[in-house]
């Protein structure tokens, strides 16, 4: 592997991928343990919107998909909130309707044709170093950010009742989490696109969350999970010579299956020790 | 009712979830030291009657003061118990850290000081789980939970304790011990609890309210009351053995 690291897009996609896997570790964390998976995921999708209102009417591409992600966060926060029993629907309306309206304006921007598959699956080797530098500057914003808020985002997640009753504002604190979300989803899309975003999102912190005593160390193990798997996809979608979105995703959803089975056994290798244990007693 | 030690006041509430009346005209109001049972039938408003008096829902009608004040502002000074079901239980979270969130106060953040800490060790020593303080909350059992729920609850030395189905995760030797817990508690502070059991009549309870829409109040006279042959609101208790039980008066009677 050390010959790839001489070539200078090696060198930032290896940086893309650790900063990606640690606001990944970060955020991933805060939705897994929320049980907002599927809010994220609408929220990447729905991202595309904005991709398309960028192209389609000349705006920067970082300002419109922005903009665009956060009014998608702020609507999906506010419906969860009013009328949870209804969100998951109004969740996938914008979800589709969201990536509808990214296809048909791309469509109708004459001349350039964003590839679709580019932002599903992004490309981390084409980082240019601008995007280098605003990740670490969200990533270090995130980590502060959370860190502030940690306590209550704690308590939020683990109780939000609780909370509340606490005088917690659960309110501010679930914007500012799918907030945070929209942004880092933003950020990511065009180095990981939003397929990968998501598989980082949720395959690290479900592995982590097992081993790990508290919410902060569920962040950073998940991180770093998610740091080996993006490695190892990396250099195996150099070695074989695929698209490197894909193999990372195969590579973190291998480790997802791996850890579900050796549960599994083990569980299965205890039970069946009591089992044993139950035959001798009973004899 | 200006009585001086009321500190929890509930007048005439009327709230409705879509339309559907939950509660009507529900007045109640507990004192300091008071122990306030209520139970009723499921969808009966027990719960909807909790949430009123936290301030996690508003009333459609009337007025709740609690400590006088409305609820929402003083509920960091109360000590909630929720119902187990509902928690997350493969939540990474050590039991000291679940403990010191009874510490979070409005508008306050960063870290927990030394003394929360040891205020939130303390608790857990009081209530016999100081060697679980840094287990997982999912590796407890029911009932261990439980203490640590109410250890949570309490490491703000609130004056009202609610508690919401406290029971439900706890067998019938560890109810007992429960209960000689929240005589104890009871006397530092109120405590409002709902159960849908009616074990929860024990003898250390003062008063009990019936919620079923509208709310009956029995006071602590008619429970030493001996027993007479009435029924309570609709809630029927199937069991076997002797079981110590108490019947009240026939609401219809009242007003």
């Amino acid at each position: 592997m050390p010959e790839i690291l001489q070539f200078e897009f090696m060198q930032n996609a290896l940086c893309a991928s650790i900063l990606a896997s640690m606001i990944c570790g970060v955020i991933g964390t805060l939705v897994v343990v929320n049980r907002i998976v599927f809010i994220s995921g609408g929220i990447a999708h729905a991202a595309y919107g904005g991709i398309g209102i960028a192209f389609f009417f000349g705006l920067p591409y970082l300002a419109a998909t922005l903009g665009f992600s956060l009014l998608i966060a702020a609507i999906m926060a506010a419906v969860t909130l009013k009328a949870k029993h209804r969100a998951d629907t109004v969740i996938g309306v914008l979800w589709a309707v969201g990536m509808a309206l990214g296809v048909l304006l791309l469509d109708m921007t004459p001349g350039y044709n964003a590839d679709l598959m580019s932002y599903l699956f992004g490309s981390i080797l084409t980082v240019p170093d601008s995007d280098l530098r605003l990740m670490l500057l969200l990533t270090v914003g995130i980590i502060l950010t959370v860190g502030y808020f940690y306590n209550d985002l704690l308590a939020m997640s683990y109780d939000e009742e609780f909370a509340r009753v606490r005088g917690l504002p659960a309110g501010f604190l679930y914007f500012l989490l799918l907030g945070m979300i929209a942004v880092s989803v933003v950020m990511l899309i065009r180095v990981a696109g939003l397929i990968l975003v998501i598989a980082l999102l949720t395959i690290p912190p479900y592995i982590a969350e097992r081993y790990s005593k508290s919410l902060s160390m569920m962040m950073l193990v998940s991180g770093l999970l998610s740091t080996g798997f993006t490695l190892a996809g990396l250099w195996i979608s150099y070695a074989f010579n695929l698209t490197s979105g894909a193999t990372i995703i195969m590579v973190s959803g291998t480790g997802f299956f791996v850890s579900i089975l050796s549960d599994r056994v083990k569980a299965g290798f205890r039970s069946y020790r009591k089992d044993e244990d139950n035959d001798v007693s009973s004899l | 009712m200006n009585n001086d030690s009321a500190i929890i006041e509930v007048k005439d509430v009327g709230f409705s979830y879509n339309g559907h009346p939950v509660l009507k005209g529900v007045n109640l109001t507990v004192r300091e030291e008071g122990f306030v049972a209520l139970i009723g039938p499921n969808g009966g408003g027990k719960t909807t009657l909790l949430k009123l008096m936290l301030g996690l829902l508003s009333p459609a009608k009337g007025d709740i003061r609690v400590f006088g004040k409305p609820p929402r502002e003083t509920s960091y000074r109360i000590g909630y118990v929720p119902q187990e079901i509902g928690i997350n239980k493969t939540f990474p979270i050590s039991v000291t850290d679940v403990v010191l969130m009874g510490k979070l106060r409005p508008g306050r953040r960063f870290r927990y000081s030394s003394e929360d800490r040891t205020a939130a060790q303390n608790i857990l020593e009081q209530l016999g789980m100081g060697e679980f303080r840094e287990r997982r909350i999912g590796e407890l059992s029911g009932g261990q939970r439980q203490r640590v729920f109410i250890a949570r609850a309490l490491v703000n030395e609130p004056k009202i304790l609610f508690l919401d189905e406290p029971t439900a995760s706890i067998d019938s030797r560890g109810q007992s011990e429960f209960y000689e817990l929240l005589k104890k508690l009871n006397e530092n502070a109120a405590i409002v609890m709902v159960s849908h059991d009616l074990m929860v009549i024990s003898d250390y309870v003062k008063s009990v309210a019936c919620v079923n829409q509208q709310l009956y109040y029995h006071n602590s006279a008619e429970i030493t009351e001996e027993m007479t042959d009435m029924y309570c609101c609709p809630v029927e208790l199937i069991t076997h053995g002797h079981i110590p039980h108490r019947v009240l008066r026939r609401h219809t009677e009242e007003k």
